[in-house]
């Protein structure tokens, strides 16, 4: 599964950078920032149910999971 | 500043004059009749690729929408009728290039516009012209065809194919998430195929006269012409300003001399526009082909040419483009809202001479922080011209480090 950014959606709240620091951390405005160099990361197995958390705790739907 | 200029003076190297030009006057042979497969064999063989600025293979774009896309499952084809646009928006401030061709030759890009909305069945063909381009010749050339031209607002993203889109299916001209492409639901929901217009008219002349007249032009890994604009920080130093068709892998002294720039006074040429990339005086023999412009981080783009002179400040160029970029964000995405105004404003710094070392560092740090994170390549665009602008000019930003610049001295 990758990570993927709707950018036009995304007003930065900071949920996702917040439940998946492992992944995500935010950046000078605290708008979300990968911290791989991938634009949408891959998601390790281990991390899928944070992952699924961050998704479901964004109040605008802008982050989601594909694949 | 939309002048035809009358050519360049070595024949050799540089597309000639003539009716099988881009910008010809008579092309008075018909376009014959294409089916799908033929079509796609043609602009293959010819290597036709996008003018309008990604260069991306035509023959690509077009399997994208003709249902014969290897990725979808190929026991049953999509029967959904596409819907064609021709892309004369035109935002980059520095091009005149569609406008000129949307003058000039109307036909040929109404010629390609039908050709490809006949061949793929499709339900639309729609040539979308941006506010500063008269369209009067062209609505003309489109009448007793299915071409409708609409006029529509502008702006450097509106000509970006979901923004483009989005503005013909009645929303505001504004770039979606990238997730579904255009060539999957677009126009009315339907695929859709965007092409540039001079890729359009580029399109009408491989049809008529075949892909090895094409090739004849060019290098082999890309061939053909394109439409250059060409433009200068003065007046003096680009005497005739305006749209010429060159030969791919023309160098770009070739182009600068035909439009009368003082080369000596020439420091660098922006290749590409705004979202383009500086090549130095030293290397003005380099080519205008992808190859050619690469180790620069340039590509032939929509095949803009903008001289600086050497009495200009770089940094205060550079900071007023970046300021312009900011303010044409679609405001849709934080990275670009947010980053773009605070890099501006940091070149702004630069530009003062006797600015602070730390500056380098903060355009650097901001430059890699917007790269990748919007819907549309607004802010990686803007980075590239800044990451160009700080490598081809290292010896000037040291010079301001050091509290003098040439220019503020004159």
């Amino acid at each position: 599964m990758r990570l993927h950014v709707d950018w036009t959606r995304c007003d930065g709240h900071g949920a996702c950078a917040e439940l998946l620091p492992e992944l995500m951390d935010t950046d000078d405005w605290g708008f979300p920032i990968m911290r791989g160099e991938e634009r949408d990361p891959a998601v390790a197995v281990a991390l899928e149910n944070h992952a699924r958390r961050a998704v479901k705790a964004c109040p605008v739907q802008a982050l989601r999971l594909l694949g | 500043m939309t002048d035809l200029l009358p050519g360049p003076d070595d024949p050799t190297v540089a597309a000639p004059r003539g009716p099988d030009r881009l910008l010809g006057p008579d092309h008075a042979a018909p376009i014959p009749q294409l089916d799908t497969t033929s079509l796609l064999a043609l602009v293959e063989e010819a290597g036709l690729t996008g003018r309008g600025g990604a260069g991306f293979p035509t023959a690509r774009k077009l399997l994208s929408v003709s249902g014969r896309s290897s990725g979808l499952s190929s026991g049953r084809a999509r029967v959904t009728r596409p819907v064609v646009v021709g892309n004369a928006m035109e935002g980059e401030p520095l091009s005149h290039k569609d406008a000129v061709l949307l003058t000039q030759a109307p036909h040929l890009v109404v010629e390609g516009l039908v050709l490809l909305g006949t061949t793929l069945r499709a339900r639309r063909m729609v040539l979308a012209v941006g506010p500063e381009i008269q369209t009067g010749p062209v609505t003309a050339a489109a009448r007793g065809t299915r071409v409708e031209v609409r006029q529509l607002t502008g702006g450097f993203v509106a000509g970006q194919e979901s923004a483009l889109v989005n503005q013909l299916n009645g929303r505001a001209g504004v770039p979606t998430d990238p997730l579904v492409p255009v060539f999957r639901r677009g126009v009315d929901d339907r695929p859709t195929l965007v092409l540039n217009a001079e890729t359009l008219a580029q399109l009408a002349l491989v049809a008529r006269y075949g892909p090895a007249w094409f090739r004849a032009q060019g290098t082999t890994a890309d061939p053909g012409t394109f439409l250059t604009t060409i433009s200068g920080s003065d007046r003096s130093l680009v005497r005739h300003p305006g749209v010429l068709e060159v030969s791919r892998g023309t160098t770009l002294r070739t182009a600068l001399k035909a439009a009368g720039t003082d080369l000596p006074r020439v420091a660098a040429v922006l290749v590409g526009g705004y979202h383009g990339a500086w090549v130095p005086a030293a290397a003005l023999d380099t080519p205008l082909s992808r190859d050619g412009l690469r180790p620069f981080g340039a590509s032939p783009g929509a095949g803009v040419l903008h001289a600086l002179a050497v009495e200009a400040c770089p940094l205060q160029t550079a900071a007023a483009v970046t300021h312009y970029l900011a303010g044409q964000s679609a405001r849709q995405c934080g990275p670009c809202l947010n980053g773009l105004p605070r890099i501006a404003q940091t070149l702004r710094g630069l530009a003062v001479p006797g600015a602070s070392a730390e500056l380098v560092v903060e355009v650097e740090r901001l430059r890699v922080l917007v790269t990748g994170r919007g819907a549309c390549a607004h802010p990686d665009g803007t980075a590239r011209f800044v990451a160009s602008t700080m490598r081809i000019f290292s010896r000037h930003v040291e010079d301001h480090l050091k509290g003098y610049c040439h220019a503020a001295t004159r």
